[in-house]
């Protein structure tokens, strides 16, 4: 028996045990209004016959237009696939067992095989090079961890997606140091701004690790050429640095000839000093539709970074069950195909819809062709073109026309007015409705 | 990171995490100085400028690396440098501070860029990983995956001893499936839901809970938060609680994986406070108190201390009394106290009493309680470590907060909450589901107990979990580590059983191993004694 302490208990009242700074650092970015504005969706959401009047949720990158497609393939097409049910049962017993972080290998030659065929098979992916993780939240993190040190830095373009500054920062320590990028030329990074950010870093006597590109992007909804794709690399070689493509939206490019992918880029270059500093995110959560499954992958051309980021992902592993499910519905090219092809049309013909609508109430968006919401210009509606401006604006819009949308602040975006607008996670009569609060908010303010 | 106490072994540390090997070099500047410059001011000065010498030494370098990618200098490769910790073994306090509290001094050092057309280099958490896959652990789990022991189908394979991967589910006799509601559709379960968990599958795990402490304790499900697994629970903790270059103290031996779980990617340090065979391996609140002091005296802080019940790998359950010890020393230094109770489902002793910390807090002032967090894994206890499920626990609100928000990188899919709340709602399947777990551990348990025993072999007594503490210190040829790994190869190789070894486990005593008996079956159990028999007699021999 262990000797217990012979101490007399002190009534320590005031001795308040402490947390780490991580614990109590608001890095995780949930006090900003991209969040702030999913609460107030959350307490007076709006829903069609009872409460109609509530907040339409334009604030989520949700992808729901497809989602029958996939329905009726996992429910009524293919039972045994849902493994649920008396008739899944020896393969719920396999799959209670297994959880090996290597992760199932016929879903990772799916998952392969899927990012593939998006990319109209212009370039090929190595089943043994897929490393699962629980979401390309998760994916970011891991790869941030293991490109860079505490107090190092990655590169990334703005606007970009609020949740970097959590997935990127929080329990990593390595900081963001933003590529300014303007309406000037759509938002295209260029070579400039890539040196002008590396300089500032180098002056604050940081070390930059890597750049982090997203692409399409989010939130602009556009694709990024294939020169500028180029020009990263280069760049990338010469300051010997890391370059990371989340491509989680490469599925939802409206037409699939506008996207370049980073993988094209490398497919044809052998010299393996280059190859090994691409990295490549994706996640089934934006083209798939199905963000609850939590499904991400790394793949990396670094024998290193795979190995690393196998092991890391013990972290952050995907249920045996979820990665059965989805291999044999992945694996199966004539559903995916007709799949991708019958969403990207869909997507297309809503983003026609909101931006003729936009139009219609005298507004401008920046000219998109991928992902799920658009880049709204509400630039002249602003009282001051400062950051206090456009969230008095977007208070304005989410407290009168009960519509939750991201302020471009948010996003790091360099000049004032911009908004996302997501427009895939509703159906088309919420949308019609969302346009037409537009449309009276528009006259409202004309003084019709 | 500074060091106020002109304390000569402290300084050594310094001039370490400065340039490597810097020890004797320290020496050699201090005691000349001493010398000359006599009495007091001598220990002073010959400590001042040693340290005001290796600050400035620092400074200079750091303005002149600024320059240092256009520069044409050669650099050293980063693979080859030999001050990065193993992550598997023991460490110094001071070499893992090099690594946690001079984070950049260490980039710049090691992994400058090269020029470009060179290797692209990775962080130092990326190169401590890649280098620590070769600890027994590892290379014996490789074995396993290549060659897999099967009854019929391959029968000179190597058993697995080592883990609990629990890959008997033969026991499972009714269909799942019957506990599996067939009420589950896509569109309920598709979309974003809160990563932390569904409140349904909180209350059923919160239910689960309790059964295990035989409803001593109820637990309230909004003080939990489930993520994907006990690693990514303990590691959230770990973030949560501890700053990077602080440690936890953590009673020996211990589980193999917090090597990985605490200190791979938050900087948090392990300080391992010994327990002794001769006590039983139970928990000496002197050694503790020892571990703690010593740690402070090298400027090292203290966050908590992790304790697992069941115990792991002995198997042994924690009293009232050690529970209550280990609170008061909690109290008394201000730190938290990390209880790992994912075995608190399996205890296979008959009359085997599992007592939660939380029982222990029940009755306590809530900044106490506010210390306490309990760590849960559905996959040990409900036998289903593909689902990956686990909870943290804690009375502390801020803790929780930060924990839920921390599961957006580690969340549990939809599909599997959902398959959960269904299979573990039941109270018919769970209370079957236990009762046979139990049993059957004990069966297995009390069989391999025997078959040691008639071997000579002797293990201390384990109440809940899967492992078995095994001394096989009479078959080393030397009372060693050395002596240890190569009885350990031997077991792996010419009995070709994957056991784990106690210095994986961080034991002070060599020749302990622990031996998980979850995957076998009590068929299994002659097999893998004649295995052992033909080590034993080898060592013999």
């Amino acid at each position: 028996m262990g000797l217990p302490l012979m101490m007399e208990r002190s009534s320590n009242n005031n001795n308040v045990v402490e947390l780490s700074r991580v614990a109590v650092s608001d890095t995780h970015g949930e006090d900003s209004p991209y969040f702030a504005g999913w609460k107030a969706y959350d307490e007076n959401p709006y829903e069609e016959s009872h409460n109609p009047s509530g907040v339409i949720q334009m604030g989520l990158a949700e992808n729901q237009v497809s989602f029958d497609l996939l329905e009726s393939y996992l429910e009524k097409k293919n039972p045994e696939v849902s493994m649920w049910g008396s008739k899944g049962a020896p393969g719920f017993r396999e799959n209670a067992l297994f959880q090996d972080y290597h992760g199932l290998k016929s879903f990772r030659q799916a998952m392969a095989s899927f990012m593939q065929q998006i990319r109209g098979g212009k370039a090929r992916f190595d089943t043994d090079r897929i490393v699962l993780t629980a979401g390309a939240t998760a994916a970011n993190e891991l790869l941030t961890f293991i490109l860079a040190d505490p107090n190092d830095a990655l590169l990334v373009p703005t606007p970009y997606y609020p949740g970097f500054d959590r997935d990127l920062r929080w329990r990593t320590g390595v900081r963001i140091v933003p590529i300014h990028c303007d309406s000037s030329n759509h938002f295209q990074i260029t070579p400039e701004a890539l040196e002008q950010a590396y300089q500032t870093a180098r002056d604050a006597n940081i070390r930059v690790r890597g750049v982090l590109i997203t692409n399409p992007s989010n939130p602009l909804g556009a694709t990024v050429q294939k020169k500028v794709l180029e020009d990263l690399l280069d760049f990338c070689v010469r300051k010997n640095i890391h370059l990371v493509s989340d491509e989680i939206y490469s599925g939802s490019v409206f037409h699939a000839s506008e996207f370049t992918s980073v993988a094209e880029i490398v497919e044809n270059i052998d010299d393996v000093s280059v190859k090994e500093r691409v990295h490549i995110v994706y996640s089934l959560s934006k083209d798939l539709g199905l963000p609850g499954f939590r499904v991400g992958t790394i793949y990396s051309y670094n024998d290193n970074v795979v190995r690393t980021a196998r092991r890391m992902s013990s972290f952050t592993l995907v249920s045996s069950q979820t990665q059965h499910m989805l291999a044999s519905m992945l694996s199966d090219e004539e559903f995916t195909e007709k799949y991708i092809r019958i969403n990207r049309e869909r997507l297309r013909r809503r983003y026609e819809t909101i931006v003729e609508g936009l139009k219609k109430a005298g507004i401008e968006c920046l000219k998109g062709n991928a992902g799920l919401f658009c880049w709204m210009n509400l630039g002249f509606l602003l009282d001051t073109k400062t950051k206090q401006g456009e969230l008095e604006l977007w208070d304005v819009i989410l407290k009168e026309l009960k519509l939750n949308i991201s302020p471009g602040s948010s996003c790091h975006c360099s000049e004032y007015g911009w908004f996302r607008v997501c427009f895939a996670n509703m159906s088309e009569k919420t949308l019609e409705i969302a346009l037409e609060r537009i449309h009276e908010f528009m006259d409202r303010r004309r003084g019709f | 990171m500074t060091r106020t106490e002109p304390n000569r072994s402290s300084k050594s540390e310094s001039e370490n995490s400065g340039g490597g090997g810097g020890g004797t070099t320290a020496m050699r500047v201090i005691v000349p100085l001493q010398g000359v410059v006599q009495g007091r001011g001598g220990l002073f000065l010959g400590s001042v400028i040693p340290c005001a010498f290796f600050y400035f030494l620092q400074f200079y370098l750091k303005r002149n690396r600024k320059n240092e990618p256009d520069s044409g200098e050669p650099i050293p490769n980063p693979d080859s440098d030999s001050a990065s910790p193993d992550p598997t073994r023991s460490q110094s306090v001071g070499n893992l501070t090099e690594l946690a509290s001079l984070p950049r001094s260490l980039s710049r050092i090691l992994l400058s860029p090269r020029l470009s057309g060179g290797a692209v280099s990775v962080s130092g958490r990326a190169s401590c990983v890649i280098k620590g896959g070769d600890s027994p652990y590892h290379v014996g789990q490789k074995r396993v995956e290549e060659d897999p022991y099967d009854e019929s189908g391959n029968p000179d394979g190597v058993i697995e001893l080592g883990s609990a991967h629990t890959t008997k589910m033969d026991w499972v006799s009714e269909d799942p499936g019957e506990a599996i509601s067939d009420g589950l559709c896509m569109s309920g379960i598709a979309s974003y839901e809160p990563c932390h968990g569904l409140i349904e599958l909180k209350t059923a795990v919160a239910g689960f809970m309790s059964e295990a402490t035989k409803n001593s304790v109820s637990f309230d499900p909004s003080q939990l938060v489930l993520t994907s697994g006990a690693a990514s629970a303990i590691e959230i903790l770990s973030f949560c609680l501890a700053d990077s270059g602080n440690a936890f103290l953590v009673p020996t031996p211990c589980s193999p994986g917090y090597d990985r779980d605490v200190k791979w990617r938050t900087g948090v340090d392990l300080i391992h406070v010994p327990c002794r065979s001769a006590d039983n391996f139970n928990i000496s609140m002197l050694v503790l108190d020892r571990g703690f002091y010593l740690a402070k005296k090298r400027g090292v802080k203290i966050r908590g201390v992790i304790i697992s019940n069941p115990w792991n790998p002995t198997g042994t359950l924690l009293t009232r009394e050690n529970l209550y010890a280990l609170l008061d020393f909690a109290r008394e230094r201000n730190i938290h106290i990390i209880s790992n109770e994912v075995f608190a489902g399996s205890v296979h002793e008959e009359g085997g009493e599992f007592v939660s910390m939380a029982e222990i807090v029940d009755t306590e002032e809530n900044v106490d309680r506010e210390r306490v967090h309990i760590i849960y894994d559905l996959s040990k206890d409900l036998s289903f470590p593909g689902l990956r499920t686990a909870a943290i626990y804690s009375f502390n609100e801020s803790v929780l907060s930060a924990s839920r928000k921390l599961t957006t990188l580690s969340p549990v899919s939809s599909p599997t909450q959902h398959l959960l709340i269904s299979a573990i709602s039941s109270p018919k399947f769970v209370q079957r589901f236990v009762k046979t777990n139990r049993e059957r551990l004990m069966r297995v348990y009390t069989e391999l107990v025997k078959g040691l025993k008639e071997l000579g072999i002797e293990c201390t007594r384990s109440s809940g979990g899967f492992f078995c503490w095994v001394d096989m210190r009479g078959f080393m040829s030397s009372y060693s580590e050395k002596g240890e790994i190569e009885l350990w190869n031997k077991l792996l190789n010419i009995g070709k059983i994957n056991v784990i070894p106690g210095s994986c486990c961080h034991c002070i005593e060599p020749g302990w191993f622990r031996l998980c008996f979850s995957n076998l079956s009590e068929t299994d159990v002659p097999v893998a004694m004649n295995r052992i028999r033909k080590v034993c007699e080898t060592c013999k021999s």
